[in-house]
């Protein structure tokens, strides 16, 4: 196996398109903001300064490089396969999305605009956005599914806190697809101050490519470190896929390494052949949302299907061009994971490793412990583990009943059993 | 298209009368389907020149909420294309007026571009509004619009620089729809003043009819709006006329051609 500086793919093109996915499926009214955006872009990557800027406080604020940490314990229960995390989760506001936000923050600037929207799901990377906007002086509203604002309370008082507004979102499906949809036409009415602050690598051109290029420091990160610290190449990586933010991140820099497998884990909720998941890639087809073609959950006649996840992050029905390309092309490989397997992947690595993940980034992990056994013990997977769990402990406490309830009998066992796999294998 | 087409010919004969048209939108299956159908056929009672259905969507990102909760409501009736063909079929050959489709891309695409230009023909239509599907990405709708006999109506925004408004007019047809503001559909006290600069903005990029939608609700405005553009477009105002009735049918549809033929006198105010 090279381990060969290297480029990876020259994808997109000059109109944004990644194979057949991807483009500018947008209304007129956009086009000069978005065309503003592409231009600032490609000036702001030219300019050394800009990157200066970045790098400074990618490293002095948020934290970087982030670390990579062996997950011994963990292992024992992924076939003994040797799994290593890429630790987005210590990053400042707890997650890969502070990755993108500073670099459009930036950007916003160059661009002389003072306002910025955004989007959220699971709220990361609406307190990421919120946090940067505090930093940069740059007024800040949010856009929030309704259903997402309760299960993320913890996150919606983080981005008050910082001083954003946060809209609560009660059309459609009240979750992330919707606040997109309300994000694009608050931008659409107040285009002029405003830049849309897109948190996935989704959306018209340029912010797939954009939000990819601002994230693709994960991959250039751990695969250093997996060099350095194993002395080879990972078989795997292993990435939870919503839109796909920090899985483009992570897989970019390892394309060209052809013999390191690259493996997004999508949403099953309740399972792929219930109507109650997310699994875009698994059951969707291609089609037009939010601005690029992709593979997207729809109904026949190109209605979009509401998703389910139990984590706000990855409940979405669309996913990032780029990612139908890698599984068009068979570079990447998608799985579902459900609801159950990822939490128990949660309570796993919180009992073995003292490491509460993010309900998103658990997807990841119960496809690294699926595919552990597969690989067996010889083998190297490098998981990006993209967000601390604390924004989900309220879910997490329902799930598995670890609040007291005043009426019940502190006694009694809780609904879903606490007692895992991972006690059992590690002998508790 | 060799032949005028009938949205031109009902654009030309407003202004043979040295008038503005008077084009009104609705969506289909709202509140039903055959309510839809009735609700339309009163667009054009009231002095409608032509009529705009909307195919609903289920991420209307244009929209704002009136259209939105018409949207919901249709779609959670159980709309489907073919309710929307249907619709656009008893609607055509019940009136003149020529019948436009106006929806996002995704559900076009999805049925197909060639199938959904032929299926919308054969109903009568006379073309589509895709506001979500820009010049660059509508070279396949637009060659078999052209096969079908479909016009292809492009949307303006003021934010939209001459030389993209050339782009957009030189292959647009029927006519050039001018958003009146930046923002989504929806009634508004005041019509923009970046209304009237846009409109002579791209009469200057084409000899096509420019009309003027977004945010025009009331006689006055249409009034406003016809001593500067070819054409008043008129959504959500109907919209809330139907939702104001709450299900009262005789009362929405009286409504709906009560407005239509104010918005009428009002392009013919001078």
């Amino acid at each position: 196996m090279s381990t060969d500086h290297h480029t990876p793919p020259q994808v997109p093109d000059a109109r944004g398109y990644f194979g057949r996915f991807g483009g500018r499926f947008i209304p007129e009214a956009l086009v000069a903001a978005v065309e503003q955006v592409a231009d600032e872009y490609e000036k702001a990557k030219a300019d050394p300064a800009f990157a200066a800027e970045l790098d400074g406080l990618l490293k002095d604020y948020t934290g970087r490089p982030s670390a990579l940490t062996d997950v011994r314990r963990f292992s024992e229960l992924a076939g003994g396969a040797r799994v290593l995390l890429k630790r987005e989760d210590l990053n400042h506001t707890g997650s890969h999305k502070i990755n993108n936000v500073l670099g459009q923050a930036l950007l916003t600037r160059r661009m002389g605009k003072t306002r910025v929207i955004a989007e959220t799901g699971a709220g990361q990377h609406g307190v990421a956005t919120a946090t940067a906007c505090a930093l940069f002086g740059l007024d800040c509203t949010i856009y929030m599914g309704e259903v997402d604002t309760q299960r993320q309370a913890l996150n919606v008082a983080r981005m008050r806190m910082l001083g954003a507004e946060v809209i609560a979102v009660k059309s459609g499906s009240r979750t992330l697809k919707d606040a997109i949809n309300e994000a694009f036409r608050d931008w659409v009415a107040n285009v002029d101050s405003t830049h849309y602050l897109f948190g996935t690598v989704a959306g018209p051109h340029p912010f797939p490519m954009m939000v990819r290029d601002f994230h693709r420091v994960i991959g250039i990160e751990a695969r250093a470190q997996v060099l350095d610290r194993v002395g080879r190449l990972p078989d795997a990586v292993v990435a939870c896929v919503g839109g796909g933010s920090n899985a483009m991140g992570i897989f970019h820099e390892f394309i060209p390494d052809s013999g390191v497998r690259l493996i997004g884990c999508e949403a099953a909720g309740e399972g792929v052949d219930t109507p109650r998941h997310a699994a875009t890639l698994t059951k969707g087809s291609p089609g037009v949302l939010h601005g690029a073609r992709s593979y997207m959950l729809q109904d026949e006649d190109g209605q979009t299907i509401e998703s389910h996840s139990i984590s706000a992050g990855l409940d979405y029905p669309g996913i990032g061009p780029e990612h139908s390309w890698l599984k068009d092309t068979g570079r990447a490989e998608y799985r579902p994971v459900t609801d159950d397997q990822a939490m128990q992947a949660l309570l796993q690595l919180s009992r073995t490793e003292g490491i509460i993940p993010a309900i998103e980034s658990a997807h990841a992990l119960a496809g690294a412990l699926e595919l552990g056994r597969e690989l067996g013990p010889d083998a190297v997977i490098l998981v990006n583990l993209s967000g601390r769990g604390d924004k989900d402990m309220h879910t997490a406490a329902e799930y598995f009943g670890l609040l007291d309830d005043p009426g019940r009998d502190p006694g009694a066992p809780s609904d879903r059993a606490i007692t895992t796999d991972a006690d059992e294998k590690l002998g508790k | 298209m060799s032949t005028e087409s009938k949205l031109s010919a009902a654009l030309a004969a407003a202004r043979a009368e040295n008038r503005a048209a008077l084009i009104g939108y609705l969506p289909a299956g709202f509140p039903s389907v055959d309510g839809g159908i009735k609700a339309v056929r009163a667009l054009v009672e009231g002095g409608c020149d032509a009529v705009e259905i909307g195919l609903p969507h289920s991420d209307p990102v244009l929209d704002g909420p009136t259209i939105q909760t018409a949207d919901d409501i249709a779609l959670r009736g159980g709309i489907r294309i073919a309710d929307v063909l249907r619709t656009v079929r008893e609607v055509a050959s019940a009136v003149d007026a020529p019948v436009l489709v106006m929806t996002y891309w995704n559900p076009v695409d999805h049925y197909g571009t060639e199938r959904f230009a032929a299926d919308l023909a054969a109903a009568g239509g006379a073309g589509c509004i895709l506001p979500d599907l820009p010049v660059e990405e509508s070279e396949e709708w637009r060659t078999a619009a052209a096969k079908h006999g479909l016009d292809t109506v492009f949307v303006v925004a003021p934010s939209n620089r001459d030389e993209r408004l050339a782009r957009i007019t030189a292959v647009g047809s029927g006519f050039v729809y001018a958003a009146a503001v930046m923002g989504v559909t929806g009634t508004r006290t005041q019509v923009g003043h970046q209304a009237e600069d846009l409109v002579k903005r791209t009469r200057a990029t084409t000899d096509l009819p420019v009309c003027v939608g977004l945010g025009v609700s009331t006689p006055d405005q249409a009034a406003e709006v016809a001593a500067f553009a070819d054409g008043v477009i008129v959504g959500s105002a109907f919209v809330q006329r139907l939702l104001d009735a709450a299900g009262d049918e005789e009362a929405g549809l009286a409504a709906v051609r009560a407005l239509a033929s104010e918005l009428a006198a009002g392009v013919r105010r001078r």
